[in-house]
């Protein structure tokens, strides 16, 4: 007994004197991190610009390759390294440059997390290591666009004139919402039109004419009088829970938090859930999942789905990609269902996606940066060159309308010139109810809600854990009342 | 003094190196068990997140943590998840390894490659949980083989969705442990089953018992220190259950959160770099675990044993 008595006694005190020690050493450089962070914060903000041109390596924080191969084929003097494509070669006017590319992709938040550790003390770190470009996505933009990490573009030496061309909304998305300065400029607008197989609409609506079809889905009640007609048919209206998602999102009329901090769930995003419920008992979507593997299977030759809501990448990239039988073949008609698409408005403009280039805050390329915006997002034919070479949408109203003009038509949507459908949603895109969380809300909604749509949660239970599943992610808000 | 020197050189004392060679496992243990875990419990007193790309503390806040932990009110169902997930891979786990034990050990029933099968039985165990999970969240996915078969034969019309039902779910999740765990378990057992004096076998063989009646009698008395072995360090494994249910789920633990074990939960926390409720939860899970150990222990260990 007495030894267990002075065993315990040498715990305890053991256990005592180390938590003081660890108090003292952790509580000691956080107190001076803490410090140094509203010291930087307080200087970027009220300096010129935090920025200077005497590096000779570029460093690019993305997510993916999308970003990379604009760069390789429409920056000039790039070479990419033969044995390594994450590093290349820069020669221009401006010097000779190495660059890094440092790709993490963005599944559960891994670019964010890397984007946090890094951004935050870029000035100090080595000039070899010290990040001059990261992207962005919308859904997270203000997050990094309202703090001191980015630099305004105007500073570094884009003009108003050079983004004049822009639309509007791909501003509004990297506008700093305390000082109105622009932080970031995108090559891409992404106003998203719905998709659908021509051949289904034929046999749904009789016609596979853009213009009829897009009379039977104009609003909700007609969109949702065409799913029960593909319902008899033997079709699923839509895949799967989410694909309406955004077309409802992008109308809100209120932004996720209120100005306390609140979660506020707007009428239209129940009505998301009331219309997904509805589907999902009569049959009239599939049940999938965004992204999932029987997702990518409905959009191919053995889908049985009416159409889905696609943004410009969307219909290029993913769509293309998975309506072909073989994959490695020849994009044209007759592999899989290519040409058997076709795009029109849809019930509700919206956006999806869209990647913004930032100058972060310490970079020592300044010039560069600004050369490779002005470059890759201002200018009127490199524009229509993108557009023209990868049927991707850039962000050159000029230019756009141009092309929506002219006599272009894609083989992959039957011949039809989407470009001029996409000339018309953009200018619809209403953004102005974006947050810095919407990301993670959205996601945690899509996921509470799923259980309701599933019969595993009750309405309000699904909505209660969403409530949970957001204060989880995000602390700093509070459930309502 | 020179006196009690010249009376120690006479014995060799090789108790130092005992001592010296101890160092590193003191080192090892000291970095990576003592000062995490005494650092989980100081930041567990603290308020401590990011919001976007801005620190919220360390704001010293008490038991608020816990507090708030307790007032969510998930942590017991948090618990119940994992509990029955664990248990249902256990029991299959425990029968199967004790079976395949017993037959491994006895000469009498002599198994041809036994080599081969242990090894075979091993091998699950050698793949990466991870990917155990992929396997699985693709071979019964809506257009995975199981669905495709069960509707090939007629069976069902629609897809079945694994992981929209809750049961089907914890099945999954506790068939992959099973098939990750008993085959170290087996050889575990084995090891124990071995380790028993061949002469009470034989003795009683003599008096006449029946297979069921040595292993009731002689073989599960007997086994049942490493019995207990096997049995708490499962329990400690299960309780802190993470990759299976968090890859196969996407770290949701759907359906509604049926299959979010505690690990799960305190993952969910670091998406803000929330330490202190973090901290507050490993606290929480140290104590579980504590305490569950010491039950089972209790239970299964008698102190008039042998």
């Amino acid at each position: 007994m007495k030894k267990i008595k002075s065993i315990v006694a040498l715990v305890l005190v053991l256990a005592m004197s180390l938590t003081m020690w660890g108090c003292g050493s952790k509580g000691g450089s956080d107190t001076s991190d803490g410090g140094a962070k509203t010291d930087s914060e307080g200087k970027t903000e009220t300096a010129e610009v935090n920025a200077t041109d005497d590096g000779t390596v570029l460093n690019i924080y993305c997510w993916n390759e999308e970003f990379q191969s604009r760069f390789k084929d429409y920056y000039p003097g790039y070479t990419e390294d033969s044995s390594d494509s994450s590093k290349g070669t820069l020669k221009n006017d401006l010097g000779e440059f190495t660059v890094n590319w440092v790709i993490t992709p963005s599944k559960d938040n891994a670019y964010q997390n890397k984007l946090d550790e890094v951004l935050p003390s870029n000035a100090d770190a080595s000039a070899d290591d010290k990040v001059d470009i990261f992207l962005i996505e919308a859904d997270y933009a203000l997050k990094y666009v309202n703090s001191a990490t980015t630099l305004d573009v105007n500073a570094i030496g884009l003009t108003d004139e050079d983004t004049a061309q822009m639309y509007p909304y791909t501003k509004t998305v990297c506008t700093n919402t305390d000082d109105g300065t622009l932080r970031g400029v995108s090559w891409q607008a992404t106003p998203g039109l719905f998709a659908y197989r021509r051949s289904i609409a034929k046999d749904v609506l009789g016609t596979d004419d853009p213009a009829e079809v897009q009379k039977s889905l104009a609003g909700w009640d007609e969109f949702d009088a065409t799913a029960a007609k593909a319902k008899e048919k033997g079709y699923f209206m839509l895949s799967g829970y989410d694909d309406s998602y955004r077309t409802f999102s992008n109308n809100v009329s209120k932004k996720w938090l209120s100005d306390d901090n609140v979660i506020q769930i707007d009428d239209a995003l129940w009505q998301w859930v009331d219309q997904t419920k509805t589907y999902t008992d009569k049959g009239y979507n599939n049940g999938t999942s965004l992204w999932s593997d029987d997702w990518a299977k409905d959009q191919s030759e053995a889908g049985k789905v009416f159409g889905f809501f696609y943004s410009t990448w969307g219909i290029n990239f993913t769509l293309l990609g998975n309506s072909l039988a073989d994959a490695k073949g020849e994009e044209k008609v007759g592999n899989g269902i290519y040409g058997d698409w076709a795009v029109c408005e849809g019930p509700a403009p919206y956006y999806w996606g869209g990647t913004w280039i930032c100058a972060a805050a310490g970079t020592d390329n300044k010039s560069l940066v600004a050369d490779i915006m002005k470059v890759l997002t201002c200018d009127a034919e490199v524009a229509t060159k993108i557009t023209n070479d990868t049927q991707d949408y850039t962000n050159n109203k000029e230019a756009m309308d141009a092309i929506a003009n002219s006599d272009y038509t894609s083989d992959f949507l039957g011949g039809q010139n989407h470009i001029a459908l996409f000339a018309a949603a953009a200018d619809k895109i209403n953004i102005s109810n974006m947050g810095p969380d919407d990301q993670g809300l959205n996601e945690s909604f899509q996921g509470a809600m799923k259980d309701y749509f599933t019969g595993n949660a009750t309405k309000d239970e699904a909505e209660a854990a969403f409530y949970k599943a957001a204060v989880e992610k995000y602390p700093d808000i509070t459930a309502p009342k | 003094m020179a006196a009690t020197r010249s009376k120690k050189s006479k014995v060799v004392s090789y108790t130092k190196w005992g001592y010296i060679f101890l160092i590193p496992f003191f080192l090892v243990y000291f970095a990576f068990q003592i000062i995490p875990l005494v650092s989980t419990i100081y930041n567990s007193f603290f308020e401590n997140y990011l919001s976007g790309l801005n620190q919220i503390g360390p704001n010293f806040v008490g038991l608020d943590n816990y507090v708030e932990l307790i007032k969510t009110g998930d942590l017991l169902k948090y618990t119940g998840n994992t509990l029955i997930m664990w248990i249902a891979g256990f029991i299959p786990q425990i029968l199967i390894s004790l079976l395949l034990a017993v037959w491994f050990a006895d000469t009498g029933c002599k198994l041809k490659g036994e080599g081969f099968f242990k090894t075979v039985i091993y091998m699950p165990n050698l793949i990466m949980a991870s990917a155990m999970a992929m396997l699985f969240f693709t071979v019964f996915s809506n257009i995975g083989p199981v669905n495709q078969m069960l509707k090939g034969m007629g069976i069902i019309d629609n897809p079945y969705v694994f992981l929209d039902h809750t049961k089907s779910a914890i099945a999954l999740v506790g068939t992959m442990n099973f098939l990750m765990w008993f085959g170290n378990t087996t050889i575990l057992l084995m090891a124990g089953i071995m380790g028993i004096d061949t002469s009470l076998f034989e003795a009683a063989q003599v008096d006449g018992a029946n297979g069921s009646q040595t292993f009731f009698s002689i073989t599960m008395p007997l086994l049942k220190p490493i019995f207990v072995y096997v049995l708490l360090t499962s329990l400690v494994g299960g309780i802190q259950m993470f990759d299976i249910p968090q890859i196969l789920t996407s770290g949701e633990g759907t359906p509604n959160r049926t299959t979010m074990t505690l690990i799960m939960y305190l993952n969910k926390h670091l998406f803000s770099k929330n330490y202190g409720m973090a901290g507050a939860l490993s606290v929480m899970l140290f104590i579980v675990t504590a305490i569950l150990s010491l039950i089972v222990y209790r239970v299964t260990v008698q102190p008039d044993e042998y």
